[in-house]
């Protein structure tokens, strides 16, 4: 089964500290030599984005940033056999940004992709 | 609350436990007894952290548990003495540097011993039922139980499998260690040879049958994905890799809700998985890079193996949006080559249909011919299966539905004995 692991967070002033982003990316070799990791991205700032809404029966086409939300940083797909595996996966990310730049906050949501699982009758 | 632990535990399990063993096998030099210390710290992690909580740490728990269980056992069994002195003199050595001394021990090591432990467990001495047993108990992570109910045998017989396979590892004294550079090539396909095995397995299942099935082709590839990252060097584990992907790609389409299975050329292609299809051009492209750099002077250049041209043949489906966008000429073409490299007669009769399809039935229907009259696939359903839709093609009506009906009979499929039977009745 598939999880999303969407990183959402206020964007500091400031770059995130060398150390986080080589240690992001170790985490990210692990999750690949363990055959976790099927697809992941940074996402750019929502400035460089937009926002087609659909609200009162009409279209609306918005051109970021927004700033009433949190941003999303980053997205990284998963390919596990249980939440709980997922979750351990975004822990560890987490627990990275803790070690590494303890002021900053944010979330990482873990989303299930629907699958197969999902449909199949069951066993 | 217990049972929340216990998943995470498990999820745990399927994360670490082969690193863990991988760790442990290099201290021990036996992978039997590190696949045994591993399992009793898992047992020790069960009791404890329901009520501790998971420690912040839990691979390095787990290790550390395990060798102070192995120096344990050495007070207790003195066949394993040589062992786990050498476990304790390991877990000595590393106390002095304190924790985080363990981490980066493992870390150093971990890539290089998780890769001795899959050649290990693919070890040639091995038996493929007891190979596939051990690299799925030791890599995959999988329980007796789960193996059993993968491969439909009693939980005994599968538990037998991963004893006789440590019993066969430790009598030809198999040491726990990277192959030469000399046996590298064929230790790889041993490894893939097991990889494909459990693909297939789960592969060619249809629903209704095991619901662990469809399971068996995650863990497969997952394994091919661990492979491709710890023998990046190596163009033919980059294909084997793709060729998984691609396959994988048209799980979604292979069957109806009933179960029974749909062909390639019938399939819905919009349900073909486009991320299993792009990851697979990735890995592809990786190997034909590989494959055509530059090498040392005086070497000749590396052709491209087996599993790249069989990839490199699933990507010529998997980029056609339409069955009738297909490059045949392509697949014709790089049958060609496989069939040097990979002479078996399926492959012959593989390039006859592309022939076919790309220059002609009579063109195909002279392959065919060819291996009709070689014998070597005297009684496979599928020649004579291809040679009725030939000769259909040609209008050569009476030999088409002789040839069907042959099929009909030659097939033990219940189903496929229908369908070339009422071909065979359309025609006469």
């Amino acid at each position: 089964m598939r999880y999303l692991v969407l990183l959402r967070g206020n964007q500091p002033a400031e770059q995130p500290p060398a150390e986080l982003m080589d240690a992001i990316m170790k985490l990210g070799e692990e999750a690949t030599q363990a055959g976790a990791m099927l697809d992941n991205a940074g996402l750019a700032p929502s400035a460089m984005g937009a926002r087609v809404e659909l609200s009162g029966g009409s279209l609306d086409i918005v051109d970021g940033p927004f700033t009433e939300s949190k941003e999303y940083i980053s997205y990284a797909l998963y390919q596990v056999k249980s939440k709980e595996e997922a979750v351990e996966w975004a822990r560890r990310f987490m627990h990275l940004h803790q070690e590494h730049w303890p002021a900053w906050e944010g979330e990482s949501l873990v989303l299930k992709v629907f699958g197969p699982e999902d449909f199949a009758p069951p066993a | 609350m217990s049972a929340d632990v216990h998943r995470s535990i498990e999820a745990l399990w399927r994360i670490e436990s082969g690193r863990l063993i991988a760790g442990l096998a290099r201290v021990t030099g036996d992978v039997g007894a590190a696949e045994e210390l591993a399992q009793d710290a898992l047992v020790v992690a069960l009791e404890q952290w329901p009520r501790t909580g998971v420690p912040p740490n839990p691979a390095g728990w787990l290790m550390t548990t395990a060798k102070n269980r192995a120096v344990d056992l050495a007070r207790r069994r003195r066949t394993y003495q040589r062992k786990i002195v050498a476990v304790g003199r390991d877990l000595e050595s590393r106390q002095h540097d304190g924790e985080s001394g363990i981490d980066d021990a493992l870390d150093d090591h971990i890539g290089d011993d998780l890769l001795r432990l899959i050649f290990t467990a693919c070890h040639p001495s091995l038996s493929m039922e007891s190979r596939v047993a051990l690299t799925l108990r030791c890599l995959g992570g999988l329980s007796t139980t789960q193996i059993a109910r993968a491969f439909l045998i009693p939980e005994q017989t599968a538990a037998q499998r991963i004893v006789r396979a440590k019993r066969t590892l430790l009598r030809n004294e198999v040491a726990f260690e990277l192959p030469t550079r000399a046996e590298m090539d064929d230790r790889l396909a041993a490894v893939m040879e097991v990889v494909y095995l459990v693909f297939n397995e789960g592969y060619t299942a249809t629903a209704g049958e095991s619901w662990m099935r469809p399971e068996l082709c995650e863990e497969a590839l997952r394994l091919a994905r661990i492979l491709a990252a710890l023998v990046p060097d190596r163009p033919e584990v980059h294909g084997f890799a793709a060729l998984l992907e691609f396959q994988a790609s048209r799980i979604p389409a292979r069957t109806t809700p009933s179960g029974e299975p749909i062909l390639l050329p019938d399939q819905d292609r919009r349900l073909w998985d486009r991320l299993l299809i792009r990851r697979g051009l990735d890995s592809l492209a990786r190997a034909e890079r590989l494959a055509s750099a530059p090498t040392r002077a005086g070497a000749p250049p590396a052709a491209l193996g087996p599993y790249c041209l069989q990839a490199a043949i699933a990507a010529c489906h998997a980029t056609a949006v339409r069955a009738e966008d297909t490059d045949w000429q392509r697949i014709a073409a790089l049958y060609d080559v496989l069939r040097h490299v990979w002479s078996t007669p399926v492959v012959e009769l593989n390039r006859a249909v592309a022939v076919a399809r790309a220059y002609g039935p009579e063109k195909g229907l002279a392959i065919v011919d060819g291996l009709v009259a070689d014998g070597a696939l005297g009684g496979y359903a599928q020649l004579a299966a291809v040679r009725g839709d030939l000769l259909e093609q040609l209008e050569r009506w009476n030999e088409a539905a002789a040839a069907f009906t042959q099929a009909a009979a030659e097939t033990r499929n219940g189903r496929e004995r229908e369908v070339f039977l009422d071909r065979a009745a359309r025609l006469t």
